[in-house]
């Protein structure tokens, strides 16, 4: 499903966010991506959903390179994907099922095709009596939970995820990472990038580790470095 | 950091709600929309809510797109008034020309039956209405009466003046050179001495009108592209006001075309609402300067009126505005969309 071969990515003027990364996902897997904030976290999944291109080297999603995909082409191969914000990324002068539908109707999805599949999804997050509400009236769980559902609606075979429990409490965040657990039960691809190492460590799935840029053997990543998390924890 | 935003959203919902209660209703009014075109495929249906959607953001900042509009009407208006100004010129200058009698000089000496030939002759010209003859004898007798030097006069032997024909010409719309061939042809004719006519000026008036058509025409063209840049400027600012939408629809598989669509839209808006304002002003200020002008066309006897746009005018006019806002918007929002895409 994923496969990163060899991928560098350095930011223009800066220095390298990722380096030598290599690592192989597949389909129906579900992993955390871990590491301190600035280990590169949000570069890798920004280069799985072609917002960003590596330096060198090859990201393939479903055997294809993301570097030689057409720029026409980027909409549709995004249209596969479901992603999910740590900052939700929600249209806040549309309804809810407006927001949900949105990755439907930029794809000219039928309308009656669209409620089916909309209510669907918020059914999944446990927020179909919501569908009329705001964005703003929901708390910040709800929220996220209505970012997982605009990302799942087209039922995607990968579903990426960047911190989608950083402004959550712990309880709120076991529920959202219960969600994710769910969908890789059906066969969807879970990738979920997170620095809550005590939340991770207890849903006991594979870790890939960053650390400055670099993998970090994940056999050693998840205990080893749990101290130094906590303390980022603290100042970040 | 993680826990006060928590609290900072909870706390929104009670400031928002005279918001939500708005909002509210444009949801059952979409889903209204929605009940009527469930037959509609697709493509066309997303095609008819981008139009809608447009329209309907135009609304919520009424005074600036109101603003917008007007600048673009008058824009638009200013060429137009200007180039039925033209026209209506070239009207009265037609009538002008028509109005112009030919002075026909005959020869001194010719004998009374040569000029009743003469006169005969001209008379049945196809461009020739009719004609008055005065012989020499009645010409000297006008001139007495109107010179006021006929004591004077009357110490002449001889009458000096030659015998007299006021020609005047058909009705030749708005066709000057006809009444130029007449005058040749007329003067080409044996025992003619001298064809007069006051022409000229309608010429070089005709000339002049023909600069100023040039004029109005650059000036069209400049304010055609004033309307561009207009539109493209408006929907730069709509582009920048709505970066996080087009973000986010990027971000879920929107492609360039579908995130261009409102903001084509709303530039065929800006251009069919600004072209219908211009159309307004325009048939406004023809009514307004109207009525004097037939006023004063009266007192000089004539039953000239002042043309306003004809039969479908309008409707070109507005087709052109809608080209110019789809153009406009065109070009601003593929400029625009791409620069925020590497920015
Ligand atoms: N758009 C960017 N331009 C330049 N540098 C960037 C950009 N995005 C991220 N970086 C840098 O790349 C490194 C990795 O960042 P990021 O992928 O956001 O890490 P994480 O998500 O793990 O916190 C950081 O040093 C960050 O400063
Ligand atoms: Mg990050």
């Amino acid at each position: 499903m994923i496969q990163f071969e060899k991928v560098t990515k350095r930011y223009p003027g800066g220095q390298e966010a990722l380096q030598a990364i290599d690592f192989k996902m597949d389909a129906g897997e579900m992993a955390f991506l871990t590491g301190h904030s600035g280990a590169g976290k949000s570069t890798l999944l920004k280069l799985i959903a072609l917002i960003e291109l590596p330096t060198s080297g090859h990201v393939f999603i479903n055997g294809r390179s993301t570097t030689t995909t057409p720029r026409w082409r980027i909409p549709l191969f995004r249209r596969q994907i479901g992603m999910v914000f740590q900052d939700h990324k929600l249209l806040y002068d549309r309804s809810v099922f407006n927001n949900v539908a949105l990755p439907l109707i930029v794809a000219s999805t039928p309308r009656q095709q669209i409620a089916k599949r909309v209510r669907a999804a918020l059914d999944q997050v446990g927020l179909l009596h919501k569908e009329n509400a705001m964005p703003m009236a929901l708390s910040t769980g709800e929220q996220q939970r209505v970012g997982i559902a605009r990302a799942v609606v087209r039922k995607p075979a990968l579903l990426i995820a960047d911190e989608p429990t950083g402004n959550l409490d712990p309880e709120l965040s076991q529920e959202i990472m219960a969600i994710f657990t769910r969908f890789s039960e059906v066969g969807v691809t879970v990738l979920v990038a997170s620095h809550d190492q005590s939340l991770i460590s207890s849903l006991n799935r594979r870790l890939i580790t960053l650390d400055q840029g670099r993998m970090v053997d994940p056999g050693i990543g998840a205990n080893a470095d749990t101290g130094v998390f906590t303390g980022d924890d603290g100042n970040g | 950091m993680a826990r006060t935003s928590k609290h900072g959203a909870s706390l929104k919902p009670h400031a928002r709600n005279p918001i939500r209660k708005g909002v509210g209703r444009g949801a059952s009014v979409r889903k209204k929309a929605a009940s009527l075109n469930l037959s509609v495929g697709g493509l066309l249906g997303h095609h008819m809510d981008a139009a809608g959607n447009s329209l309907s953001r135009l609304t919520t900042q009424p005074f600036a797109a109101l603003m917008t509009l007007l600048v673009i009407g008058i824009a638009l208006a200013l060429p137009t008034g200007l180039h039925l100004l033209v026209q209506n010129a070239r009207l009265i200058s037609g009538e002008w020309a028509n109005a112009v009698d030919l002075s026909v000089y005959v020869t001194p000496g010719t004998s009374e039956e040569a000029l009743a030939d003469l006169s005969a002759q001209i008379e049945s010209h196809p461009l020739v209405d009719g004609l008055i003859v005065l012989t020499a004898a009645e010409a000297l007798e006008d001139f007495k009466a109107l010179s006021g030097f006929g004591a004077a006069l009357d110490t002449l032997e001889e009458n000096p003046l030659p015998a007299t024909m006021i020609v005047r010409p058909n009705a030749l719309d708005e066709n000057p050179e006809k009444v130029m061939e007449l005058a040749a042809e007329l003067q080409a004719l044996p025992r003619v001495d001298l064809v007069q006519l006051d022409t000229e000026w309608v010429e070089r008036f005709h000339a002049m009108l023909d600069v100023v058509r040039r004029v109005v025409m650059v000036a069209g063209i400049l304010l055609a592209l004033a309307v561009l840049v207009i539109v493209g400027n408006t929907i730069r600012m709509e582009i920048q006001q709505r970066r996080d939408e087009i973000e986010i629809t990027r971000l879920v598989g929107g492609s360039d075309a579908f995130i261009r669509r409102p903001f084509l839209y709303t530039g065929i808006w800006y251009g069919a609402l600004g072209g219908l304002i211009s159309v307004v002003l325009v048939t406004v200020a023809v009514h307004l300067v109207g009525g004097p002008v037939s006023r004063v066309a009266g007192l000089y006897g004539s039953d000239f009126s002042l043309r306003g746009l004809a039969d479908l005018q309008w409707l070109w006019l507005v087709l052109g505005a809608v080209v110019l806002g789809a153009v406009g918007s065109w070009v601003a929002a593929s400029r625009h969309l791409r620069h925020l895409e590497t920015g």
